[in-house]
């Protein structure tokens, strides 16, 4: 027995975010890491590369909540938003509480999607500062690419571990084809009634 | 998402959410950290570098050939990696209106008269390294040296990596803070640098100071550069137009 845990548009939203942090990334690395620097070259591609997949990163997003049809999606950020006291106690014990059951999304869910949109928007901003580089003062960009460099460090850590627990939890599959086992909801999810 | 005044006439139930919006602030709580690090990370950021140089072992250190963390420099190329001449195949021509084309080889650039600044290296983007010490020849050294037609009012560089060319007003040329340099921290100046010969212009941004120098051409007007084409300023003099209050160009001695 299955139930569905994300619906298309929502994979859609994911997995189109995906692929531009992706992009980013990587070019990221080949404009940042000597190593990579000097491999790759072609500073000024690999920058528009940059530029377009970060500029581009919460465009799915946005046109994923906007209009009658992005109704569901809002409802689900709204999930995400929400912590009752069950979510606060099983993030102090990092699932291990059995008597703080999550719901559809677990504390640690909550948190990994409300700090990657902050960080996202911040990265977003700072670029900006970056690229419009002539309209803002000079000490700004200093904190812009300070900001930029130390988050994207972060975002790095954080999407990694994401990655890493969606395999060890067996949680790809739902975001894959959008469906999950009743039996694997109930044991990671047993307040979310699908 | 909540309507509280028209709370009447949702008829759906699970339309308003329950507990607490941590979710929006911890969004909030991460934005506003990021917009006080613009503010203020100029301000942290050189204390930061160097206690993270002090963890890594300094900006020479492996660690900072694989991550520029503590104040390492970003290694900029415009080609597929990076042009390779040897201090034997390296030439320095000078031609356009000039009295005497002339070609210096890297001995040649030896034994003029050289001289040392101690600058900060300061990218548009903002990043930048504190205090590095360059070694090389005057620009204006090196252009007496060839002479200078009476109509010539700007320069034009060349890289040897092929498609990178920088661009100068004789005016800025003739300053003393401009130096076709060699050397690098005590160093012979590293390939990733533009060794073995780049210029270094201590006044403005990073992009001014072109990598690998092969040639430059004095020309009857300024011709934008490589990054200049792609929108970048022509005077690119460091918080000319932005304020910086620290010290970007005094403060540092010529020697």
């Amino acid at each position: 027995m299955t139930v569905v845990r994300f619906d298309r548009r929502a994979r859609f939203v994911h997995w189109s975010t995906s692929l531009l942090f992706f992009v980013a990334l990587v070019t990221a690395a080949c404009l940042y890491l000597p190593f990579l620097a000097s491999a790759v070259g072609r500073r000024s591609f690999i920058k528009d590369l940059h530029l377009i997949s970060g500029f581009g990163l919460l465009v799915p997003l946005i046109v994923g909540v906007t209009g009658a049809r992005g109704r569901a999606l809002r409802a689900e950020l709204g999930q995400l938003n929400r912590w009752d006291d069950l979510d606060h106690k099983w993030l102090k014990s990092a699932g291990r509480d059995k008597t703080a059951p999550a719901g559809k999304y677990n504390a640690g869910q909550k948190l990994n999607s409300a700090f990657l949109l902050g960080a996202l928007i911040t990265m977003l901003f700072t670029g900006a500062i970056m690229f419009w580089h002539d309209l803002f003062r000079l000490e700004w960009r200093t904190g812009a690419t300070f900001v930029h460099d130390w988050l994207a460090l972060a975002l790095f850590v954080v999407i990694a571990g994401h990655i890493g627990l969606a395999f060890a939890t067996k949680s790809l599959s739902g975001m894959l084809h959008g469906t999950v086992s009743k039996t694997w909801a109930r044991h990671h999810h047993p307040r979310w009634e699908p | 998402m909540s309507l509280r005044g028209n709370e009447q006439l949702i008829v759906q139930p699970d339309a308003e959410p329950t507990g607490t919006p941590i979710g929006r602030r911890v969004v909030l709580g991460v934005t506003t950290l990021g917009v006080a690090g613009v503010l203020f990370g100029s301000v942290i950021d050189g204390p930061v570098n160097r206690f993270v140089a002090s963890l890594t072992g300094g900006n020479d250190s492996p660690i900072n050939t694989l991550l520029p963390v503590g104040a390492g420099f970003r290694i900029y190329t415009v080609t597929g990696g990076y042009p390779s001449r040897t201090t034997d195949t390296w030439q320095l021509t000078v031609n356009g209106l000039v009295d005497r084309p002339i070609t210096l080889s890297y001995a040649d650039l030896l034994n003029l008269p050289q001289s040392q600044l101690t600058r900060d290296f300061q990218c548009v983007t903002g990043w930048r390294v504190e205090d590095v010490e360059w070694s090389g020849v005057r620009l204006s050294d090196i252009l007496a040296k060839a002479g200078l037609k009476s109509d010539a009012t700007a320069i034009r560089l060349y890289s040897f990596d092929g498609s990178y060319t920088e661009s100068l007003t004789l005016d800025q040329a003739q300053r003393d803070d401009i130096i076709v340099a060699h050397m690098l921290r005590g160093q012979a100046l590293p390939r990733e640098h533009g060794g073995p010969v780049r210029l270094y212009v201590a006044p403005m941004y990073g992009y001014k100071s072109i990598k690998w120098l092969d040639r430059i051409e004095v020309t009857s007007q300024v011709v934008p550069g490589y990054w200049e084409r792609r929108g970048y300023d022509v005077d690119a003099w460091v918080g000319a137009s932005n304020g910086r209050s620290d010290d970007g160009i005094e403060g540092s001695e010529i020697s």
